[in-house]
This record gives structure tokens, sequence and C-alpha cells, in this order.
């Protein structure tokens, strides 16, 4: 790598050390207050967890960098996880399932990208119907209750392995991959860091932006169909509540990783960190001992004045 | 100007159309319980939504009411049950207002924008409500208090008198005071209201605040009507509260529209509430019809402006 190359590497760490130093200190804390955190086998169960989370933040990251915003990501993941168990319970194959899952997703997606994209409507006022939308057909589909005992072959996506390594942790590697590959090498990922500096410019220039825009959120809907199934997989069952709350971990993990509301400034690589560090966090509450309710208001605590700092430093 | 009377006159047929289908399917829809039952629900939506109302009117918005006022309520009803009426109440105004204060920190000190730093609100919030509840249910409360939700003078629901006080005051802020300029022009144009020397920052504040409170007064109206409270009451506010503010005709954009619609927005979002309640609708898919309408009401808001904006 040349010299010059290391210097752009050294900024873009530069530009994350948010969630860097939040992971840092969160592990650091955890390692001299329990003694299970730095095992193993306890650092295997953060990436494990963190994987649905990292995939669903590489979507809401793009949605970010696009100046919008996706509050909807996370009951969409619910529901797509009911469609998943139930079309497994139908016995339509494996493979189906996990279209139908994915199909659902970008649907969710389709629509908040037609409604934002174009009528222009605000991101968060649209996603927050669409939240409860999912919500209630998830809620409908199951009515209320969990759809347990899915089988192995779905819980290959949790507990199989590929060269030894673990296949939730895979999958993620390789959505980190295709996203990657959309963001930083194709038309379609210059157009979204456009899109987060200067639309009206962007649009003038004759690019399609309303198009990119939508693609972006079928883009993000659809990876949360991709988590419903590791999501899936590691409980052997869907519960249509399960997401609720998920995009508000996935939002505070882009913010950590050094990706801002304005100007289409973001690095994909830090929202992995930033999502490392929410998990972190998580599962060393839960060592510790926290009750659920306490973790509720202690991660978005530790998260809003994650989110504080951050943008004071900004200024 | 047109714009206004053609929205009035669309919410008016709204409420029409509502009263006609629901009285047609269901008996016992226009007798004088269900009616009153109707209004005093709509008042305590109207309440929530009333600061949602002036939030939205500086372009910003406010996610956590609903969960501010779950938390507000519980800690209030905690003391009150002990008999502790007054101070209890104001414990929990208190809390609302704090958590509001927060809220205009974030938004106005630090710039975050209003649904991040309201929306991590929503679950500090929510969770601190579980924390205090620990999944229980209190009920049964003093006479006293029962009287803010329950009561009645001279043959009035005290909330439905709650919520003309409520509107008449603010109409009054709004329309002829300062602050209520103040906020119209922050919310249509940020930086010609700086331009003019208004404190953003002081009235945001207060705008934040002014919405904490409200939910936590909102929040004593709805456990002193059901006489119980437990952590998990304002999830299913929020999409009504947004829902009654854009069908009552402000921009989500910012410096346009007003209490009054709100106050019209609550009694559609009531009807349609009590009208899949006497159709025997399940939560689940109320949940989804709440999303849609959020939707639907934005959306179809917008594409009326554009038209009468092309015009």
């Amino acid at each position: 790598m040349s010299e010059t190359a290391w210097g752009t590497w050294a900024r873009r760490v530069g530009m994350a050390p948010g969630a860097v130093y939040a992971l840092v200190v969160l592990s650091l804390t955890f390692t001299l207050f329990t003694t299970q955190f730095l095992t193993l086998r306890n650092l295997t169960n953060v990436g494990m967890q963190g994987s649905v989370l990292i995939i669903v933040a590489l979507g809401m990251t793009l949605i970010i960098l696009s100046q919008g915003i996706d509050l909807s990501l996370g009951p969409v993941m619910g529901l797509a996880g009911v469609v998943l168990a139930l079309a497994v319970k139908q016995q339509v194959g494996l493979p189906l399932a996990i279209v139908a899952a994915i199909v659902v997703g970008g649907c969710f997606g389709l629509l908040n990208g037609v409604l934002i994209a174009r009528l222009g409507l605000p991101p968060f006022v649209v996603t927050l119907g669409t939240f409860g939308m999912a919500q209630g057909l998830a809620l409908v589909l199951t009515q209320g209750s969990s759809i347990p005992g899915l089988g192995p072959a779905v819980q290959y996506f949790n507990d199989g392995r590929i060269l030894g390594v673990q296949v939730p942790i895979i999958m993620t590697a390789v959505a980190f991959l295709v996203v990657y590959v959309i963001l930083y090498y194709t038309k379609f990922g210059t157009y979204v860091f456009a899109l987060g500096g200067n639309q009206e410019a962007l649009a003038l220039a004759g690019v399609r932006t309303r198009l990119y825009k939508t693609g972006v959120y079928v883009l993000g809907g659809g990876l949360a169909g991709v988590a419903a199934l590791v999501m899936t997989a590691r409980m052997n069952a869907a519960h249509p509540t399960v997401g609720v709350g998920l995009e508000f971990d996935a939002i505070a993990s882009v913010i950590l990783g050094g990706t801002s509301f304005e100007r289409g400034k973001g690095w994909l690589g830090g929202t992995i960190f930033g999502a490392l560090a929410v998990s972190v966090l998580r599962n060393g509450l839960n060592l510790i001992g926290l009750s659920t309710s306490w973790q509720v208001s202690m991660v978005g605590m530790v998260i809003i004045l994650a989110i504080v700092v951050d943008s004071l430093r900004g200024i | 100007m047109l714009h206004f009377w053609l929205h009035s006159l669309s919410r008016l047929a709204m409420i029409i159309v509502l009263l006609v289908a629901l009285s047609l399917v269901s008996p016992s829809f226009l007798s004088l319980q269900n009616l009153s039952n109707i209004v005093r629900q709509a008042s305590l939506l109207f309440l929530l939504a009333s600061g949602l109302t002036v939030v939205i009117l500086t372009a910003g918005i406010d996610l956590s009411i609903g969960s501010v006022l779950a938390l507000s309520g519980s800690v209030a009803a905690n003391f009150i049950q002990q008999g502790w009426i007054w101070s209890g109440s104001l414990i929990g105004l208190v809390i609302g207002a704090g958590c509001g204060l927060l809220n205009g920190l974030m938004v106005a000190l630090v710039g975050l924008p209003p649904f991040i730093a309201t929306y991590g609100m929503l679950w500090v919030a929510e969770g601190f409500a579980q924390v205090f509840m620990k999944g229980e249910i209190i009920s049964g409360f003093p006479r006293g208090f029962r009287f803010l939700g329950a009561g009645y003078v001279t043959g009035i629901p005290v909330p439905i008198l709650v919520m003309i006080v409520v509107l008449v005051v603010s109409i009054f802020f709004l329309r002829r005071t300062n602050f209520g300029r103040h906020v119209y022009i922050i919310g249509a144009n940020r930086e010609a209201a700086r331009l003019s020397g208004i404190s953003i920052r002081g009235n945001l504040l207060l705008v934040y605040s002014l919405s904490g409170l409200i939910s936590a007064f909102a929040g004593l109206v709805y456990v002193s009507r059901i006489n119980a409270v437990e952590s998990t009451i304002g999830e299913p506010l929020l999409l009504p509260a947004i829902a009654a503010v854009c069908i009552g005709g402000t921009s989500l954009f910012g410096g346009e529209g007003g209490i009054g619609g709100t106050m019209v927005g609550a009694l559609i979002m009531t009807l349609v509430t009590n009208g899949m309640n006497l159709l025997n609708v399940s939560p689940y898919w109320q949940s989804f019809v709440m999303g849609a309408i959020v939707v639907l009401a934005v959306a179809l808001d917008q594409l009326g402006s554009a038209k009468m904006k092309g015009a």
C-alpha cells in the first residue's frame, strides 16, 4: 500500500473515533467489572449477536448518507422473520422462504422510498407510519404469539460453520463486502454520497435522484430481510415484536461510526465499529446482571450521550 | 386562503362521513353516552397532540410524548395512590418538563436532528417507566384525583373543560403573543428568524419543555380517567397524536397550521378508533391502520399543497 493510501486510511479511522473510543472504553470497563466478558466464548457471542445489528446498520448507513432515516427497519425485520417462519411452516422450501423474507423487506423499502423520494415527504414521519404498519402486520399474521420450532435447516444459519467460522459472521462479512462494493465502486454509490451533499445540483445534472433515493430504501429493507434470517435462526422462532428498538441501535451504530446527517459525510467501516460498540454495551449490561428494563434506559442514555459528545466534537 | 377553506371543508366532510357511517354500522354509536365518551377520549388525544403541534410548527418533532406521558404518569401515580395528590402531580409535571427540557437542550444547543434526540428520549423514558413499574399495574386512586379525568362540572366532563381551556389559552399564545409569532417564524424560515434577532435557542428550549410538560399533564388526565397505570400506556398514543396534527393541517415542514386544526384532527382520529372498536377490529390491525393513516395524511396533505402552489 502506498503512503497516500495509508494516509487516507488513517484519516478514515480518524473520522470515526467516536465508535472506536466507545468500543475501547466499554470493553475495558466490562473486562474490569466482569470475569466473563473477555473470554473467547463471550466475544464470539458478541459477534454473533452483533451480526443482526450490523446487517441492518449497513443499510441504515446508506439511508442516512442520503440524508434520510428509516425508523421502520426494526419492525420490518420482525415482519420479515414472521413471513420466513410462516413460509417454512407451509413447507414451501427454505430458499423460497428466504426470498419471501427479503422481498417483504424490499417491498417496505420500496413503499418508504416512493413516499419519500416521489412525494417529498419527511422520512421520519413516513417511516414511523410504516413502522406501525409492519408492526401491525406482524402481529396480525401471528395473532401476537411466537412461531417456534423451525427445524435444523433454519438453525443452520446460526449454528452452522463454514471452514470453522460461524455462518452469521460469514453472512455479515459478505453483506459488508457487497454494500462496500456498491457504495464505493458503483455509480449508485457515488450518487448516494452526492444525494447527501447537494440533491438540487445532482438533479440539475440530469441524475435520476428519485430512482437512486428509492433504491437506497429498497436496499435497506432487503438487508433487514437478510437480518431476519439470522435472527430467526438464532431464536429458532419468529416473534412479531422482536425487531422493535433495533432501528434505534442501528441509527446509533451509524452515527457513532462517524456517518453524519449532513453533507454526505460517512464511512461504512465505521458502522461496524459502531454496531460492535452497541453490541458490547448490551452484552456487558447483561453480564453485569442488569434487568432488561434498566438496559432499555441505560442503552438509550449511553447512546444519546455518545451522539451528543460526537456532535459537540464536530463543531 | 382558498386552501384553508378547502381544508376546513374537507375535514368537516370527513367528520360527517365518519358520523353517518358509524351510526349506520352500530346503533349504539349515537347514544349520548358513547358520544360523550368519544369527546372525552378526543380531549386526551388533543392534549397530547397540542404540545406536539407547537413543536411541529417550529419544524421540529417530538417522538417521546407517549413514553414521557407513561413515565410521568407512572411516577405521579405512585405518590398519588399514597394520598399525596398535589405533590405527586407536581412531581409528574416536573419529570415531564425535565424530559422536554433535555430534548430541547439536545435540539437547540447540541444541534441534533429533533427526531434523533426525541427518539432517544422515547427509549430512555420508556426504560425508566419499566424500571419504575416493574411490569405491575397500579390502580385505584383517591376521589380528589379522579375528579380530573372522571369528574363533572355542571354536567360537563372535566377533561372536556380542560381541553377547551388549553385550546383557548394556546390559541391566544400562538396568535397574540411574541412567543407565538416567533414559533411560526422559526418554523417557516429559521434564517430569517435569526436575522431578525429572535432567540432561536430560547424559543426551542421553551417549546420542547412545554411539550414535555403537556405530555405529563395528559398523563395525569389519562391515569385519572382510566383509574389505572402501567408502563406501556404511552406506546399506542404516539401515532394517533402525529396523525391528529397532520390531519389537522399543520405542516410537518413547520410554520403552517395551528391548534384549532389539531382539535379537529384529534376528533377524527378518535372517531376512527371508536369505529374500529365498535366493529371489533383486532388491536393488531389497529396498529397497521394507525400507521397507514399517518402515511396517508402526510401524503394527501403534501399532494394538496403541491397542487395549490402549482395552481
